[in-house]
C-alpha cells in the first residue's frame, strides 16, 4: 500500500504547479499560521516533540527536542538557521522543496522562530543552488508583501526576519557550527562541542539549526496535528520522507513515502527497477555517500528508516540512495567517494586532513589493484584512527563508505589485486 | 595579467549596502561572501587581487581575512574563466550514470583539459563535487544553470548553441519537468 496522496506534505514536490504564493496558499500553505504564532513556544515544541520529528539533515536528532534547548531567558537575541546547503552525494530533496515548496520552509521558518523565540532567520543555501536562492528570495518577499513574514507575522504580535545567506562551494558548511562559521564571515571549519549552538551559536547567541525538509514539515504536522504524523512510518521513524534515488536504476526520481517502506519497494515502485533487473543489483548506500553500503542480500528486504538501517551497520542519513548493478566497478565508486572527502575536508584536524588523503591513494591503487593483500587491514585501520577522532563527522563520513566495502566485498578487492599481481 | 583597480559599480554598491543590513550592527564580516560574489560577477566570473583588497577596505577588515574565505570556498575563482564556466560533476551519482563521458566529451569539443579555458576565452572547464541534483544526473553546471539528464550529443549541442550566443533551456535535457520519474503522469498517482 503506497502513501496516500492526501497523506504527502509536497504535493508539489514535482513543481508541476506554481511555487508562488497564491497558488501555496491553495495548496494549504498559510493558512491558519496566526493559531500556531500565538500559542505558547511550549505548546509548539511539545507538538512536535509529540509527532516524532527526527531531523531530516542525516543525524536524525528528534526536532523538538532541539529546539527545546534553547534557554527561556531573553537577554540576547536567538537565532534559527535553516541548513539549505544540501551537498551529500545522491542527495536532491531540499532542492525540489525549495524550487516547487518554498513557502511551506518560510512559513515552517517563521513558526519555529516563534518556538524557539528568535526573531531573526537566515536559510543558508549552497551556492550552486542560484536559481533555488532567487526562488526564495522571491518567496520571502512575497511573504513580506502579505504581512506573513517581517514585523508583527501574520497579525500574531511576533517579529521575525529572514534572510538568504548563500554558501560558495564548500560541503563542511553543512555541519552545523562549520554554518555558523560561514555566516560570520570566516572559513567554514567546525566548534568544537559543547558548548553546543543551542547555548553559543551564532554571534556567541542561542541558535537553533535545522534541515529545509525538517521546518517544512512542521507546518504540515501542526495543521494535521502530532497524532496524525506519528501514525504513520514506524515507532521512533515515524512520518513521510523525501527520497531520492539515483544511479543504475530506469526512472532515477524523487519520492515523499512513508518512514519505513522496503527498499526494494522504493526502488521497483518509483524508481522502474534496476537496471537489468532486481537480480542485477550489486549494492546500495541507502542513506547518503557519508553511510556504509549494503550488499544485495540486505537490500532484499531491508526497511528504509533510521532504526533499522543502523542495525545493518548503515544509516538513514538524507535518505539519498544510489543503487548500483553488477557492472559498476564499485571499488572505483568508493574511492570517487574518497576523492569527495578529500577534496571537501576543511583542514582543521590532523587525522582529517591527512587520512583523508591517504584513505583517497590507498583507494586509488585497490582500483587497479596495485596493492597488497595485507594493505587491505592497514586501510581497515587508518579508517578507525580517522573515525571518532576529529571535531566533526566528515572524518567518520570519510571512513564509513570505505569500511562498508571492506565489510562486504573483502573477496572483491582481493580479486582485483590479484589480477594486478598475474598481469 | 595586469590587474586593474576594481571598485562596485553603482547598482553594486547599492546591493552591498542591503546585503550588509541583513546582518546585526558590527556584524558587518557576514556580508564577506555575498560581496565577493557581487564583485566576481561584476569582474567577468573571477575575483583579483584589487577586488580582494577593495572587499577587505569596504568591510574594513584585515585583507588577509578576505583572503582566507576566498581561497576556502571553491566557487571564488581566483583566476580567470571564460565566458562560460562548466562545471561537471564527477562524483559516483554522477559517475554511475556517465560522466566520464560528458567530461571526456566537452574536453574534446573544446579542445581544452581541466582548469582551462579556450583561446576565444569562451568556455572554462571545472571538474566539480557533488552539485546536488543526483536523480537528474548527469549534470554539468555552466554559470549559474544546471543542465540535466546529459548525454555526450546533448551537452556537445548545448555548448556550440552557447557559442552561437543563443540560449538554451536550462534543467533537464529529456523533457523532465524536474525529479519526477520520465514518464510520471500526475494523472495516474494513486487515485486517493
Amino acid at each position: 500500500m503506497a502513501l496516500k496522496d492526501s497523506d504527502r506534505i509536497f504535493k508539489n514536490l514535482y513543481g508541476f504547479e506554481s511555487v508562488a504564493l497564491a497558488a501555496a496558499k491553495k495548496r494549504g500553505d498559510w493558512q491558519n499560521t496566526k493559531d500556531f504564532l500565538t500559542k505558547e513556544p511550549e505548546w509548539l515544541i511539545d507538538e512536535v516533540k509529540a509527532s516524532g520529528l527526527r531531523g531530516r539533515g542525516g543525524a536524525g536528532f528528534p526536532t523538538g527536542v532541539k529546539w527545546s534547548f534553547i534557554p527561556k531567558n531573553m537577554d540576547q537575541p536567538h537565532y534559527l538557521v535553516v541548513n539549505a546547503d544540501e551537498s551529500e552525494p545522491g542527495t536532491c530533496k531540499d532542492r525540489d522543496i525549495i524550487r516547487h515548496e518554498a513557502h511551506k520552509i518560510i512559513e515552517g521558518a517563521v513558526i519555529a522562530s516563534r518556538a524557539i523565540r528568535a526573531n531573526t532567520c537566515y536559510i543558508y543555501i549552497r551556492g550552486e543552488y542560484y536559481r533555488e536562492a532567487e526562488i526564495l528570495e522571491n518567496a520571502i518577499a512575497e511573504g513580506r508583501k502579505a504581512g506573513l513574514v517581517g514585523k508583527n507575522a501574520c497579525g500574531s504580535g511576533w517579529d521575525i526576519e529572514i534572510y538568504v545567506h548563500r554558501g560558495a562551494g564548500a560541503y563542511i558548511c553543512g555541519e552545523e557550527t562549520a554554518m555558523l562559521e560561514s555566516i560570520e564571515g570566516n572559513k567554514g571549519q567546525p566548534r568544537l562541542k559543547p558548548p553546543f549552538p543551542a547555548l553559543i551559536g551564532l554571534y556567541g547567541c542561542p541558535t537553533i539549526i535545522n534541515n529545509v525538509e525538517s521546518i517544512a514539515a512542521v507546518p504540515t504536522i501542526l495543521r494535521r496535528g502530532a497524532k496524525w504524523f506519528a501514525d504513520l512510518g514506524k515507532p521512533n521513524n515515524t512520518g513521510t520522507k523525501v527520497f531520492c534515488i539515483s544511479g543504475h536504476v530506469n526512472k532515477p526520481c524523487n519520492v515523499e513515502e512513508e518512514m519505513g517502506i522496503p527498499l526494494k519497494r522504493l526502488i521497483e515502485d518509483y524508481a522502474g527497477g534496476v537496471i537489468g533487473g532486481w537480480d542485477n543489483l550489486l549494492a546500495v548506500i541507502p542513506g547518503g555517500s557519508s553511510v556504509p553500503l549494503l550488499p544485495k542480500e540486505i537490500c532484499d528486504d531491508v526497511t528504509m528508516d533510521f532504526d533499522t538501517l543502523a542495525s545493518h551497520k548503515s544509516g538513514l542519513g538524507t535518505a539519498g540512495i544510489i543503487v548500483m548493478n553488477r557492472q559498476t566497478d564499485l571499488i572505483r565508486a568508493i574511492a570517487t567517494l574518497s576523492h569527495f572527502y578529500k577534496h571537501e575536508s576543511c583542514g582543521q584536524c590532523t587525522p582529517c586532513r591527512e587520512g583523508t588523503g591517504w584513505l583517497m591513494r590507498v583507494m586509488d591503487r585497490l582500483v587497479v589493484g596495485d596493492a597488497e593483500k595485507e594493505e587491505i587491514d592497514k586501510l581497515y585501520e587508518l579508517t578507525k584512527q580517522i573515525e571518532g577522532h576529529t571535531i566533526c563527522a566528515l572524518g567518520d563520513a570519510a571512513a564509513w563508505p570505505i569500511q562498508g566495502l571492506i565489510r562486504h566485498f573483502r573477496p572483491l578487492l582481493e580479486q582485483r589485486i590479484e589480477q594486478y599481481a598475474n598481469n | 595579467m595586469a590587474d586593474k583597480e576594481f571598485k562596485f559599480n553603482t547598482a553594486n554598491q547599492k546591493k552591498a549596502k542591503e546585503i550588509i543590513a541583513r546582518y546585526p550592527d558590527g556584524r558587518e564580516k557576514s556580508a564577506i561572501m555575498a560581496l565577493l560574489d557581487l564583485a566576481q560577477r561584476q569582474n567577468e566570473g573571477w575575483l583579483s587581487k584589487e577586488a580582494l583588497d577593495y572587499i577587505a577596505k569596504y568591510l574594513n577588515i584585515a585583507v588577509i581575512r578576505v583572503y582566507e574565505v576566498a581561497s576556502f570556498y571553491s566557487m571564488y575563482n581566483l583566476q580567470p574563466v571564460g565566458k562560460f564556466l562548466l562545471q561537471v560533476c564527477t562524483t559516483t551519482p554522477c559517475m554511475l550514470r556517465g560522466s566520464d563521458a560528458i567530461l571526456k566529451a566537452c574536453e574534446k569539443h573544446l579542445g581544452v583539459s581541466l582548469n582551462q579555458t579556450t583561446i576565444d576565452k569562451f568556455f572554462t572547464i571545472k571538474q566539480v563535487e557533488c552539485l546536488g541534483a543526483c536523480v537528474n544526473a548527469p549534470i554539468v553546471q555552466i554559470n549559474d544553470d544546471y543542465y540535466e539528464d546529459l548525454t555526450p550529443d546533448k551537452i556537445i549541442k548545448i555548448l556550440e548553441t552557447l557559442k552561437e550566443g543563443k540560449t538554451v533551456t536550462a534543467g533537464s535535457q529529456i523533457g523532465r519537468n524536474a525529479s519526477e520519474p520520465v514518464g510520471y503522469n500526475e494523472e495516474v498517482k494513486d487515485g486517493a
